[in-house]
């Protein structure tokens, strides 16, 4: 496919985004293996010991196997990609990842044709992520993507952010971003990539499939169940006027809504 | 947990706590129960709240109103089985906790969500905005009729009406359970102790205890 080598900074739509500085990206986040409040997974994620990292990669692929992450990066063509983090919790940030297409770790593997889906799956190890003590999802966290969405130039995974390696609490060492899709389908510290043909388990719809789909795109029309998708809190505006209108894939529409043609949203949701 | 019929230690931290609040009034309640507001108000504006103020302010304030409640829940329980008299400071704690709640809404309404559409079809739509501002709504007679002319006015009916606050004290947890995502212990915990408190008051368990003593 090559998508890798024209994914440059004409996909960094859309323009203008100003970032959040590091101290809001690095303290507010949801990493629920770190415990549940904002502010856990900066206290709390330091443990996590993220060298040496290898990530498996198998299933439907011509070379699976135990990927080193130094030679994954090593492969990769690292660039800076500033992309609006919606999260369905109706809040947003603004992020400067630096990471490279999931497109070209995938065509290194060798996705066999007719491959349909790719499942990824975060570390679980209780003793450096005291959040897995309680069952507030179905552990590890694993999640999902369409091969299509998986594949598509604005899929990274990131590996830092600022320019410098990723904090352990953003998804340290290796974490994906899909900007038109609810934050919490990034899932992070990869351990795992499962090429397959069956629509893979992800953690959110498995623990509430009402509320959370498979898809979860950015969509200000379809409402979570518990609250509106209209609008979200800006990060970082400070106490007053710090709401905005939620855009249709999170400003991506242009790039992704072809993905979707022909299918009903509110029902693929 | 009195078991013995001679005063033991626990009798004498029973009385050493009743002598005391005979001389500590109610009033400074009100005066103390003004600062978490004030400081986390304070706090939200000079950036010590984090990076989200709002939503920080929303939850601590929602928080602090539980405790309230659950304080406020604890009294009658605390004469009935522990002979600690706290009656005179209900009042005071019943009210704070009412004006937490109305600032927790307020800042819901003015700081988070601000568009008065939004608001509206938040209230109607979604089940624990519905839940928390129904517990809300039941407070404010409560609130009204929290004086001493009223508790003349009302006669017996005063009583039934404030058990009122069993109903909203009920709904303002399952509101918290409500709005979490996933499962966390926090908001069962909070559960857990309402449920315990007005369980220690059904007359069933009142029998029992004394049948036991």
């Amino acid at each position: 496919l090559g998508l890798g080598s024209i994914a440059g900074p004409a996909f960094a739509a859309p323009e203008g985004l100003e970032p959040n500085p590091i101290e809001d990206i690095t303290n507010y986040n949801n990493y629920y293996e770190f415990g549940t409040g904002k502010t856990d997974p900066a206290e709390n994620a330091g443990a996590l010991t993220t060298q040496p990292w290898t990530v498996k990669i198998d299933g439907k692929v011509d070379k699976p196997g135990d990927y080193q992450l130094e030679d994954i990066i090593a492969n990769a063509q690292i660039e800076e990609r500033i992309y609006r983090l919606r999260c369905v919790e109706a809040w947003s940030m603004v992020i400067p990842w630096n990471g490279f297409t999931l497109a070209s770790l995938l065509e290194r593997a060798g996705v066999q044709s007719g491959a349909k889906y790719v499942a990824f799956e975060t570390v679980a190890r209780p003793e450096e992520m005291p959040g897995l003590r309680y069952p507030v999802l179905n552990w590890p966290y694993r999640e999902g993507l369409r091969m299509d969405e998986a594949m598509h130039p604005l899929t990274i995974l990131a590996t830092g952010l600022y320019g410098k390696d990723l904090p352990n609490q953003n998804g340290a060492p290796l974490r994906l971003v899909v900007p038109w899709k609810y934050g919490f389908k990034g899932i992070k510290s990869i351990v795992r990539i499962t090429v397959q043909d069956e629509e893979p388990f992800t953690s959110w719809s498995d623990a509430n499939g009402r509320e959370y789909g498979f898809y979860s795109n950015v969509n200000p029309e379809v409402n979570h169940p518990r609250w509106s998708q209209a609008t979200e809190r800006v990060i970082g505006a400070g106490l007053f006027g710090s709401r905005r209108e939620t855009e249709m894939f999170n400003g991506y529409a242009d790039e992704v809504a072809s993905l979707y043609a022909g299918m009903d949203l509110k029902k693929f949701y | 947990m009195a078991t013995t019929t001679s005063p033991g230690p626990w009798d004498r931290v029973t009385r050493t706590v009743n002598d005391a609040t005979r001389k500590v009034p109610a009033w400074p309640l009100y005066i103390i129960g003004a600062v978490p507001p004030v400081w986390i108000f304070v706090a939200g504006l000079t950036g010590q709240l984090g990076v989200d103020p709002v939503k920080a302010m929303e939850h601590q304030m929602g928080e602090w109103s539980l405790w309230l409640i659950i304080a406020g829940l604890c009294i009658t329980p605390l004469q009935r089985f522990a002979g600690i008299r706290l009656l005179k400071y209900r009042r005071a704690i019943g009210l704070l906790a009412f004006f937490y709640i109305l600032g927790h809404l307020l800042i819901w309404l003015v700081l988070d969500v601000q568009i008065p559409s939004q608001i509206i079809a938040d209230i109607v739509k979604r089940p624990y905005v519905t839940v928390g501002f129904a517990a809300f709504l039941m407070l404010i007679p409560l609130a009204l009729t929290s004086n001493n002319r009223s508790i003349r006015w009302l006669g017996a009916g005063w009583r039934k009406l404030h058990q009122m606050v069993y109903a909203a004290a009920i709904l303002g947890a399952l509101h918290f359970i409500m709005l979490v995502k996933g499962f966390q212990l926090e908001p069962f915990i909070y559960a857990a102790v309402i449920l315990a408190l007005l369980a220690l008051r059904l007359s069933w368990f009142t029998r029992w205890s004394r049948r036991g003593r």
